[in-house]
């Protein structure tokens, strides 16, 4: 087990930066998840980490100790490719065994170590069939397997449930996070799925164009979010963003959104007045209201989703489209007017140039 | 049943025909038949039935079993011949392979002007063999070899080498010359198969710790094995029934050192008149590549961890 530091990593591509110096501090036995848009740089960053790519600048070090110019083999890490990349020529057994028998591991203590991953995995009774005769859950679980039998300082995963359907991803997102719980090992893993990253991370690491656009636990990202990027980001389905201008109408500050809606401000606008802003609301924090009420919108639902543990509204405020998500079971009709309440301790204002949250 | 066959009974002729699928499967396989057929199988019952012969240029001859097969297995030239084919094979083969993988792994790296260079290599492939063959012809001259010439220019001899006038390097000058045509079949054809070995696989062994000679023997070698075996099938084969190299370059000479059984077959069939005896020489050949066809499908081609299961 170790701690891994990233010092104002670069990684130049010829004669493009695809990293601009990231700085991340991922704790001893901590979860950590990098999720962004493909093309972030997330996965070379973390090929960076493995030794599979060159650090152009900076530093990775790995339990205190510079990794920058060490083979993949000296960093003792273990990786879990997004196509598993078991070797298809070798059985189960050989897949999780092959690394203990290339650093010349006597036999038995290699059956033992591949009997007690496989006992973990579930995977006793396919130790002697070929990566082909399995299922996508059981390979996903091979390549973890192989990873678990090195006992590792760090874990790296890219992107490895992507190839799975959903269901299967589900369940398999469930098994990786009770095996860190079990194993406790430092693990870092890649994703473009932030609902992965919510619900697996201890830490978070939103990036976005070769840059960090936030760091923090799942919750905090979503309660907090640092910019407009992270805030539309993280969740699903998206927060709102409606762009206005922000007003000192006697002792209140308003939102007023380019439609007329007015919002009173309860917190993080005293800084800015008369300026032009974003104010985002998170679907859930609607709440139904009577026709002309104070602080609210009207919407005319265009689309109604139940999935029955809650009802998705999609409708739009002139040429701003909202989604607002329900746990109570109201019955919508397309073509509907409604009127919306947000809850005014919710709302979030961004600056409308920069992105910036306003606090 | 009787109501279903009555019933069928009263369809016309063409429609039931084309009802039938069996019927229908047998015609559509009528014509690659016929060509199988007159392109394949008749020259070859023909070329067997001639070899128990003893057909000669302007006779008609009569059969006379295996006549030709006892008299062929007491002719010295004859088994010299079978000598010459294997050594010629077995020689050439394994340093094709060898030069073609090592070629395909160069090739596979990604070296500057890598379009350019591949097609540099089909070369030897696309001459037709007789212009090659001349060429190599020439450069293997008593008198003006350009490499007797280099080499006492730069002073490793002082008189030129026959390479074509002394058996065992007329050998091993058909030898090269063969090799130097057969390369590029075998690196190219191993470069497609490297290409489909996903990079991801080097790299997780890469992390497990595998050296460069240990990714090669580990995973390259064991990937590529139903490819090469393909490879090398076909390899042995062209090599085996090679005939145009030869006859252009020593025609069998110096005293027959260089006669592989298809030269030898040519010689005494056509250019001798003997058309029984050189049938049977080219039959003598069936039974070494119906080996060597099994041997290759058995032995290398039908791997475990191929079967079975989905590829996704």
């Amino acid at each position: 087990m170790a701690s891994v530091q990233i010092r104002n990593a670069v990684k130049v591509f010829g004669s493009t930066e695809v990293l601009h110096g990231i700085d991340i501090d991922i704790p001893d036995q901590s979860f950590t998840v990098l999720v962004g848009p493909s093309g972030c740089g997330k996965s070379t960053l973390l090929r960076m980490i493995a030794g599979l790519e060159e650090i152009t600048s900076g530093e990775i070090s790995i339990g205190d100790e510079v990794v920058n110019r060490m083979p993949p083999k000296q960093r003792d890490i273990a990786m879990v490719f997004q196509n598993y990349a078991l070797y298809p020529h070798m059985t189960v057994f050989d897949n999780m065994g092959f690394s203990l028998k290339l650093a010349k591991v006597d036999p038995a203590t290699i059956k033992e170590k591949v009997n007690a991953a496989a006992a973990i995995l579930n995977l006793e009774d396919f130790l002697q069939r070929y990566p082909r005769q399995l299922s996508g859950g059981q390979r996903q679980r091979v390549a973890m397997g192989r990873a678990i039998v090195r006992d590792p300082r760090v874990f790296l995963f890219d992107e490895p449930l992507s190839n799975l359907d959903a269901k299967l991803r589900v369940q398999m997102r469930t098994e990786i996070r009770e095996l860190h719980q079990r194993l406790n090992s430092t693990s870092i893993y890649v994703t473009h799925d932030q609902i992965e990253a919510m619900t697996m991370a201890d830490q978070i690491v939103v990036m976005r164009d070769g840059n960090i656009e936030q760091t923090g636990a799942p919750l905090d990202l979503y309660d907090d979010p640092g910019n407009r990027f992270v805030a539309t980001f993280i969740g699903s389905p998206a927060m709102n963003m409606m762009g206005g201008t922000v007003t000192n109408e006697g002792d209140i500050t308003y939102f007023r959104s380019d439609h007329g809606t007015r919002f009173a401000l309860q917190n993080g606008s005293a800084d800015i007045t008369n300026g032009a802003a974003l104010c985002g609301i998170r679907p859930e924090h609607f709440t139904l209201a009577d026709t002309g009420a104070e602080n609210s919108l009207t919407m005319d639902v265009a689309v109604v989703e139940p999935t029955g543990a809650e009802i998705l509204v999609i409708g739009r405020n002139g040429e701003q489209e909202f989604q607002a998500v329900f746990r109570e079971r109201h019955s919508f009709s397309p073509g509907q007017q409604i009127t919306l309440q947000p809850r005014l301790d919710k709302v979030l204002l961004f600056d409308e140039k920069s992105g910036q949250r306003i606090r | 049943m009787a109501a279903v066959i009555d019933s069928a009974d009263r369809l016309p002729l063409l429609t039931r025909f084309m009802n039938n699928r069996n019927l229908m499967g047998l015609f559509f396989m009528l014509p690659a038949a016929a060509i199988l057929l007159v392109f394949l199988t008749y020259p070859l019952g023909l070329g067997v039935w001639l070899g128990m012969t003893d057909v000669k240029v302007g006779r008609p001859g009569v059969f006379v079993g295996m006549e030709n097969f006892t008299w062929l297995w007491e002719d010295s030239v004859f088994r010299l011949s079978i000598f010459n084919t294997f050594l010629y094979t077995v020689v050439a083969s394994v340093i094709k392979f060898a030069l073609g993988l090592w070629l395909a792994i160069i090739l596979n790296n990604n070296i500057p002007i890598k379009a350019f260079i591949r097609a540099i290599v089909l070369l030897p492939f696309i001459v037709p063999t007789v212009l090659s063959a001349l060429a190599f012809w020439w450069i293997y001259d008593s008198q003006d070899s350009v490499i007797s010439w280099t080499l006492i220019e730069l002073g490793f001899i002082d008189q030129t080498i026959d390479f074509l006038g002394e058996p065992n390097n007329a050998r091993g000058a058909v030898i090269a010359a063969n090799i130097w045509r057969g390369i590029p079949f075998v690196a190219i054809t191993l470069l497609a198969g490297l290409q489909t070995i996903p990079q991801s696989l080097y790299e997780a062994a890469i992390i497990d710790g595998a050296t460069e000679w240990q990714r090669f023997r580990r995973i390259t070698l064991p990937l590529l094995t139903p490819i090469i075996a393909v490879v090398m099938t076909f390899s042995v084969l062209f090599t085996f029934t090679d005939f145009q190299l030869i006859w252009v370059m020593t025609r069998g000479g110096p005293i027959n050192a260089t006669h592989l059984m298809a030269t030898l077959s040519y010689q005494r069939g056509i250019v001798g008149g003997a058309l029984g005896e050189g049938a049977a020489i080219a039959v003598a050949m069936i039974p070494f590549l119906l080996a060597a066809i099994l041997f290759s499908y058995f032995g290398l081609q039908n791997r475990k961890w191929q079967r079975g299961g989905r590829d996704d």
